[in-house]
């Protein structure tokens, strides 16, 4: 009853966005408002249809009915209700409905603001996000109905459909399989739904653009229209990579946060050219270039978002002939392909339009520098999808499958994202227009005689890895010149008000929040950089066999097995527990308990470390294995993760410049007047 | 002349005293296989079933197995390079973590530097071509003497305008 109910609004849902499409582009032509208010009140009603359809999933986990097949694939009895409610978006069918859901969400909201300066691109919002809904909610009604009931014919295997077909009896499950057990971590409850959040909120201002491209208005009033909107994915995708590597850490027990998985690539791509477009915007802003980069950008990231969702999704991860196999692979592959062909073929035609009002003046200014920092961004995206992708072409090509591992992301991706940090570090410095060397260079000295001082240093200190001085250097570089840049803005300040030091810098960044929140995430991203060059370039490991008592030495760290406990739980687990202390210089510092879940009823393990975390290092401790009298030996692997909580200080640093740089402004929405171009700093 | 005679017979005894030195290391008694000699080689390794999780730290029985043919093939004395190959040779290029550089893989490693070399071409024609400034458009002002007081200026005039 609830399942058709479920089901009913879902295909109501998709009637609506259908209907909503149609009419909204139809309005134009027949010159017939009242067409498109009623578009707009369809796409509107998508939500609580989707909301409905959401409800009615969520009821049938929580009062656990088996005879759902999505219910007892990702529930189990054991679970407890939070685990349940979020299997919402724990499986397959789940997830999609749930994608469906946010991207709805959105677009709503996007319907409720006021349109009276940009009336004529709402059409082709209404449009743009409705096709977006449809195609996803089109997947779940026809593909991967999580409504679907299971039957059984004969003594045969369970199957899900939605109609009883012939000859079949209904089946209901005693209990469900639960869980992947790896998801039942807090991180990785929050983190899908950071990413989805990110992925469907560049689905805005992807609409807004073609809209602008399709109306022939390309002037750029669709990114302050959607700056905003830009701002907010960006800030639930970089939350969502962020949640994703502290959960790789926590949970995956391999000792890293991150592999470079396809998964993991599909979520950092859109976010890559994302970046991109946030930098690139500026100048289209401040000079009036770049219009038709831009729009490549936003599309590709609109591409990228579909095609994450399409990698994660389809199984074409595992095998190219399983996503041959499934039904939504290849509806992906073609949506993803009429849209791009669309959108490209929209923004040929105005091609001509999207003329630059001002001539480059300098090859040493700070457009030239955002266009640098945009090859490079691109470049990372480009080594990025071609290792990602390169393994189904080979697939395809030679029948071979090959694996594209993390060296080769290290080796190809590393140096331009040192290169990245270099230009964050020299970019901000370089004037609009027409830096001068001779300023440049002053500016320059300071920050570079410390970078030269850091890396002698560290060269005294026996560091030989010139991967990791060069990247100390270039950080050291960077920090300084962000924080010269907060010191001569709260500086001139102080002079021109007469405000203290801290007035000065409050007013200076609550005035600028873009620019001056975009500079602590420069420092979030110097911070990160310093973790990820201690954890990458002086991880140390080793693993041993330890009988009880015996010790096992890592760096300055010892560790001795103390004892180990297997005991069942009663949501399904078994655990093997052990107990290790560990010393630092020959000091006791504390217990750690690394542990190994095995989950019965899936039969999956599940590796827990034991982690004493301090600023300078991690010791990470994985038990990978003991005998069955534990007390004869437990095989232990190590980890001495240099400078990582770094990484993760970072991070959050990262999201509060984010915030800053975002945060609704009152005053400035008012006044959206296009300013002058050459007066802004 | 005679210098440089000298100079050869110096190279060629230490050649001479490093080929013994590694005749004798490979007549010594090999040191016992530890844990980490087996992790260093698994770490190259992914097997084909576990997908995306690198050998050394996958906790599955099988690829326990696998961990334990590295340990026997180092026991007998093979090299990194020879398990390597005995394990592409058993189950093909896929257990590679990184893609070969011979082969039609090297694609995977050619494109990207050609992509980005290709990126900067096309950067640095636009750029050229932007810079160039089009007749009868005034040229850029030149720099102000003092461009401190003019960086002032223009935070306090950007900060006054978002008042």
């Amino acid at each position: 009853m609830i399942a058709n109910l479920g089901f009913f609004a879902l295909v109501l849902a998709l009637a609506c966005a259908a209907y909503a499409t149609g009419m909204a582009v139809l309005s134009v032509p027949q010159r017939k408002p009242a067409w498109l208010a009623s578009a707009h009140r369809a796409a509107l009603l998508t939500w609580p249809l989707l909301t409905l359809a959401s409800l009615c999933l969520i009821f049938l986990l929580v009062t656990d009915h088996y005879e759902i097949g999505y219910v007892s694939h990702v529930t189990s009895r054991a679970m407890p209700m939070y685990l349940k409610i979020t299997a919402w978006w724990g499986g397959q069918a789940g997830s999609l409905l749930f994608w469906s859901w946010l991207m709805s969400t959105f677009a709503g909201a996007a319907m409720l603001r006021k349109w009276d300066r940009d009336y004529s691109l709402m059409p082709y919002v209404i449009a743009v996000t409705m096709i977006t809904v449809g195609f996803f909610v089109g997947l779940v009604v026809l593909f991967e109905n999580p409504f679907g009931r299971l039957w059984q014919i004969g003594g045969g295997e369970p199957f899900t459909a939605m109609l009883q077909p012939a000859g079949a009896a209904p089946f209901v499950a005693a209990d469900g399989n639960g869980l992947n057990p790896l998801l039942r971590h807090p991180g990785m409850i929050i983190h899908p739904p950071m990413l989805y959040l990110g992925f469907v909120s560049f689905v805005i201002p992807y609409a807004f653009a073609m809209a602008a491209l399709i109306t022939r208005r390309t002037d750029d009033e669709w990114i302050r229209t959607t700056r905003r909107w830009t701002l907010v994915g960006w800030l639930f995708l970089s939350l969502g990579l962020i949640l994703g590597g502290r959960w790789a850490y926590d949970v995956l027990g391999w000792g890293g946060y991150w592999g470079w998985d396809p998964v993991e690539n599909a979520a950092f791509l859109p976010w890559l050219t994302a970046t991109a477009f946030l930098h690139s915007v500026m100048i289209q802003e401040k000079r009036g270039m770049l219009k038709k980069w831009n729009l490549v950008l936003i599309i590709l990231t609109y591409a990228l978002v579909i095609f994450g969702t399409f990698l994660t999704r389809s199984g074409v991860l595992s095998s190219v002939h399983a996503f041959a196999q499934s039904a939504i692979g290849p509806a992906f592959f073609t949506f993803i392909g009429l849209t791009f062909i669309v959108s490209l073929t929209l923004l040929f035609r105005e091609w001509d339009h999207l003329k630059s009002e001002h001539q480059m003046d300098s090859l040493l200014s700070r457009e030239s520098a955002f266009l640098l920092n945009n090859l490079l961004f691109m470049g990372i995206a480009a080594s990025v999808f071609w290792g990602t992708v390169f393994p189904m072409i080979s697939e395809l090509a030679t029948g071979q499958k090959i694996s594209v591992g993390p060296p080769f992301y290290n080796r190809v991706a590393g140096p331009q994202f040192a290169a990245l940090v270099l230009l964050m570090g020299i970019g901000p410095l370089m004037a609009w227009r027409k830096a001068s060397p001779k300023q440049l260079g002053r500016m320059l000295l300071i920050p570079s005689v410390a970078a030269i001082l850091v890396v002698g240093a560290l060269l005294i200190l026996g560091i030989r890895s010139w991967g990791a001085l060069l990247g100390f250097g270039i950080v050291t570089l960077a920090t300084l010149t962000t924080l010269i840049e907060f010191g001569r803005g709260t500086r001139a300040r102080m002079r021109s008000t007469g405000e203290n030091a801290w007035a000065a810098f409050t007013t200076l960044v609550a005035r600028n929040r873009r620019r001056y929140g975009g500079y602590i995430i420069h420092l979030a991203v110097v911070l990160m950089t310093i973790g990820i060059i201690g954890s990458n370039f002086f991880q140390k490991e080793t693993q041993g066999r330890l009988k009880l008592g015996e010790q096992l030495t890592l760096g300055r760290y010892v560790m001795t097995y103390d004892g180990l406990d297997e005991f069942n739980t009663n949501d399904d687990r078994l655990v093997a527990r052990a107990t290790i202390s560990v010393y630092r210089d020959g000091r006791l510092v504390g217990q750690l308990h690394p542990r190994r879940d095995y989950f019965v009823s899936s039969q999956q393990p599940m590796t827990i470390p034991g982690v004493r975390s301090t600023v300078e290092d991690d010791f990470y401790v994985l038990l990978v294995d003991w005998e069955p009298i534990a007390a004869n030996g437990a095989t232990f692997k190590v980890y001495l993760n240099p400078l990582v909580n770094w990484l993760w200080f970072g991070g959050l640093v990262f999201i509060l410049g984010t915030l800053i740089a975002a945060w609704p402004d009152a005053e400035r929405e008012r006044r959206r007047a296009p300013i002058a171009v050459g007066v802004r700093v | 002349m005679k210098t440089l005679k000298s100079l050869f017979m110096m190279l060629f005894l230490f050649g001479a005293l490093l080929v013994a030195r590694s005749a004798s290391a490979q007549d010594a008694t090999p040191r016992p296989v530890t844990a980490d000699d087996v992790n260093r080689i698994a770490k190259k390794l992914f097997c084909p079933v576990c997908e995306n999780v690198p050998l050394d730290v996958c906790p599955t029985q099988a690829c326990a197995q696998w961990r334990a043919t590295i340990r026997e093939k180092l026991a007998a004395g093979w090299s990194e390079p020879q398990i390597l190959d005995y394990f592409v040779a058993q189950y093909g290029e896929r257990v590679l973590a990184q893609p070969s550089t011979r082969g039609p893989t090297v694609l995977v490693w050619i494109i990207p530097p050609l992509a980005l070399a290709a990126g900067a071409f096309v950067l640095w024609r636009f750029l050229r071509q932007m810079a160039r400034p089009a007749p009868g458009t005034p040229a850029a002002a030149p720099t102000p003497p003092d461009p401190a007081d003019e960086y002032a200026a223009r935070l306090e005039q950007e900060l006054q305008e978002r008042r």
